[in-house]
């Protein structure tokens, strides 16, 4: 599945070591903001927001856009590769399930149409 | 390859900010897929594939609306067998199974089955309800599925086709 470097871990680590950051993941989680939008509600200084997310979209959890005036935030390249990578791990586990699940109920068929025959003769 | 072709019919997708739903076309009917989903004996010879490695230590349920099941299992990396249980919310033959999954406590996910015959053949869908987003994003965002999904992967190539 998905491969990461120690160095990427690191950088993750770091980002999500502050309250204020795990917060901006969790609210872009919901909407995408800009800059303005997250200073706001977390009570903080524009600079200060533009710090913390400067440290969020290194680490690959951010990935921001300006258009006209606005910077634009929304979840990282990394955040959305990483719910990929557990969403086909996830199918893999239960079809991989399911045909086992197939072979079972293929023989309850095969044992229903058996006794069928058995009946009627 | 036919096992791989097979492998694809099984889709999954996360369908809310706090559900996964699971589907899959059997060909039978309905009351045979629901027997396997409620009788001890057949989950044991599905529940847990090959490929994952674990196999059941024990294998208990009484699939009756207020029921409870708890499926015991041991794999080779665990220091010491693994149990998942719940209750079973609804039962209704041969068409629908809501049960709850307690192992986690509160960030339990209730997990509802539909069983839907059309000319013979059955949909199964399987529905992952997690009590929050948090929830969620929290399984996805510690990868437990990701690395179990790597192990097993690997442990395909490792096993002979059996």
């Amino acid at each position: 599945m998905v491969q990461y470097s120690t160095a990427s871990l690191d950088a993750s680590f770091a980002a999500l070591s502050d309250v204020t950051r795990r917060g901006v993941l969790e609210q872009l989680g919901r909407a995408d903001s800009s800059i303005t939008e997250l200073a706001d509600k977390f009570h903080m200084t524009l600079t200060g927001m533009k710090k913390h997310v400067g440290v969020l979209e290194e680490a690959g959890l951010v990935a921001t856009e300006k258009i006209g005036r606005v910077r634009t935030c929304r979840l990282g390249p990394r955040l959305l590769e990483q719910e990929t990578a557990w969403i086909e791990a996830y199918r893999e586990l239960w079809a991989a399930r399911f045909d086992a699940l197939d072979k079972v109920v293929e023989e309850l068929k095969r044992k229903e149409k058996g006794d069928g025959r058995k009946r009627k003769k | 390859m036919d096992a791989k072709g097979k492998n694809d019919l099984t889709k999954a997708e996360r369908t809310s900010d706090r559900e996964m739903t699971v589907t899959r076309t059997f060909n039978a009917p309905a009351r045979l897929v629901f027997k396997a989903w409620t009788t001890a004996e057949l989950m044991k010879l599905w529940w847990v594939p090959k490929s994952v490695g674990m196999t059941f230590v024990s294998c208990e349920l009484d699939a009756r609306t207020g029921g409870t099941y708890r499926f015991v299992f041991s794999h080779p990396a665990f220091e010491q067998p693994m149990a998942f249980f719940g209750k079973y919310l609804e039962v209704v033959p041969p068409s629908r199974l809501v049960w709850t999954n307690e192992e986690g406590g509160e960030a339990g996910a209730v997990t509802t089955v539909t069983f839907e015959e059309k000319g013979g053949k059955t949909l199964v869908v399987m529905r992952d309800l997690y009590p929050s987003k948090k929830v969620l994003d929290e399984a996805i965002a510690s990868e437990q599925m990701a690395e179990f999904g790597e192990q097993f992967l690997q442990l395909d190539e490792l096993l002979p086709t059996l």
